[in-house]
């Protein structure tokens, strides 16, 4: 059910009409503790639909950028809208709705190690109430996408790296989010692989989900035209053309 | 209820692996069970014999007369029978007065010359004013003392009483400890099961989704340390105390624990089940509203 509802908002959102932000971020601060901020004065928006990869140098800023898109954080200063919401100061019982509707590929993974491939992959759907029966077919059909359905039982530790992060993209993407936030896919897969999950970003993509993958293959970036690049530096984003202060809402193409 | 305690699929049990019986949780449920049920037991059986003594004697008298001789005695007694609310009236014989201090002075010690009091039990109707029947019977007996029963077994019945508040402090502060018990394993659990409620969080699963696996996993932990510890009680209570049980029978003339008492007592495990899981619920989820 919760699948169909994802479905009829992606088509909703390719169906055109004046489109608004799927993200927009306005005066943006984040900070640790009493530290230095490590994000500085974010300002962006990004389309619903587009695809966008996050550059920048180690230390720039990626996965706390991630971090406050995906809701993990909140922002030191500053307003954050996802889905049309101001979830700055939203009450925290209000972020499982909107976390629902963002998957998630950990630079580290995050898989629950004592839960097989399939278990892990199916976790978003049982978060969101789905039976065993209801989910078996869709987990099974993921699983070979990412070319591991013979390893379906197997644990995260008996899993290689890839594999690892294969199981992760496919929990990521397994509820068929409108926001799916990536951080470095690609860096434990090997060429082909990495070119088959581009293809299912790419295929995601299409459906009507927003992309945002933070990468340093700079290939990657380059066999994805048509997608919007966000440089990160010091904490702070540059954007010489304002194409992310002001993306172009009513016009976004599918790639 | 206790279905709905451990519902929940296959699937979500295999979240929170570690079977029963691994942790800390089942053993301290066991014991303090264990301990609370047989203090409880304690507390209602001594609750009980206050009860029973202080019923005996509710409405029982003594008519005190410093000399039963010359007719006295009879007098009193036909005067003591005319007196309204008065039920029931029976002079103590003098022999029987003597046997019983011989046994305080001795056979030598208890002539016939040493002036013996004489005793008139009086059973008084219930509702009757007790001070009205002893101003009659003052007025009737000159020189004689009306003296309830209750007021001698007075120092018996409030220990008695005392001992049973005590029984009830110590229960109360074994479900205490027991709830502290709970909570540091909940927050070890918590600890042991981190990255997997922050993978959880992330992917959009709710505070209360969260909690009722650890409620689950909780009270499935204690329903089997209550069982075991309930079951120990009881055997405790059969063969060890029964003895006790027997004495106290006896001394009181009534059985110290009566059906509603049993009840009570085997409600004891499910109630510290019952506790486990709430606090393991509330240890959760105020442990959860610490992270965003």
């Amino acid at each position: 059910m919760a699948r169909r509802r994802s479905h009829a908002r992606n088509r909703q959102t390719r169906r055109g009409g004046p489109l608004s932000p799927i993200v927009e971020f306005e005066s943006v601060g984040l900070r640790y503790g009493t530290g230095a901020e490590v994000l500085r004065d974010l300002d962006f928006r990004l389309a619903k639909g587009g695809f966008y990869f996050l550059t920048g140098p180690s230390g720039a800023g990626k996965t706390s950028l991630l971090q406050l898109l995906y809701l993990a954080r909140r922002p030191s200063r500053g307003r954050i809208q996802l889905f049309g919401q101001d979830l700055s100061d939203a009450r925290r019982n209000v972020l499982p709705d909107y976390r629902r509707r963002i998957g998630v590929v950990f630079q580290d993974f995050r898989l629950i190690r004592h839960l097989s491939a399939f278990d892990n992959v199916a976790l978003p759907l049982r978060i969101s109430g789905q039976s065993d029966a209801e989910l078996e077919g869709p987990v099974r059909e993921m699983l070979a996408w990412v070319g591991l359905a013979d390893r379906a039982s197997a644990r995260p530790p008996t899993l290689s790296g890839g594999e690892q992060q294969r199981v992760a993209i496919a929990r990521a993407v397994i509820s068929q989010p409108e926001l799916l936030v990536a951080d470095e896919p690609t860096g434990n897969v090997d060429a082909e692989m990495a070119a088959r999950l581009l293809h299912l970003f790419t295929a995601l993509n299409r459906l009507g989900t927003t992309i945002v993958v933070a990468t340093h293959d700079v290939s990657l970036i380059a066999r994805t035209p048509g997608a919007q690049l966000i440089r990160l530096e010091k904490g702070s984003m540059s954007d010489p053309t304002g194409s992310l202060r002001n993306p172009p809402m009513g016009a976004v193409q599918p790639l | 209820m206790t279905i709905w305690f451990l519902a929940g699929s296959e699937a979500e049990r295999r979240l929170l692996p570690g079977g029963t019986l691994r942790g800390p949780t089942p053993y301290v449920i066991a014991i303090m069970t264990f301990a609370m049920t047989v203090v409880a037991a304690a507390g209602l059986a001594l609750a009980n014999a206050a009860g029973i003594v202080a019923g005996a004697v509710e409405h029982r008298y003594v008519l005190q007369l410093p000399d039963g001789t010359d007719g006295k005695l009879d007098a009193a007694v036909s005067a003591a029978r005319t007196v309204r609310g008065v039920t029931g009236v029976e002079a103590v014989p003098e022999a029987e007065l003597r046997r019983t201090l011989e046994k305080w002075l001795g056979r030598g010690g208890i002539g016939e010359d040493l002036p013996v009091p004489a005793l008139i039990h009086l059973e008084l109707n219930s509702g009757t004013d007790a001070d009205q029947v002893g101003a009659l019977l003052g007025r009737a007996v000159p020189g004689a003392r009306f003296i309830a029963e209750q007021a001698t077994v007075q120092p018996l019945l409030g220990s008695l009483r005392a001992l049973r508040w005590l029984a009830i402090a110590l229960v109360l502060l074994m479900a205490a400890a027991t709830s502290a018990a709970v909570v540091l394993a909940a927050r070890g659990a918590l600890d042991t099961h981190r990255s997997t409620i922050e993978i959880m969080h992330g992917i959009g699963a709710t505070d209360e989704q969260v909690a009722l696996l650890f409620q689950r996993k909780i009270a499935l932990d204690a329903m089997v340390g209550a069982l075991a510890g309930g079951i120990a009680a009881a055997l405790a209570l059969l063969l060890i105390g029964g003895g006790g049980l027997a004495l106290a029978s006896d001394l009181t003339g009534g059985p110290p624990l009566g059906g509603s008492d049993f009840l009570l007592l085997s409600l004891l495990p499910i109630a510290a089940v019952v506790l486990a899981t709430l606090v393991a619920r509330f240890a959760v989820l105020s442990a959860l509203h610490k992270v965003i």
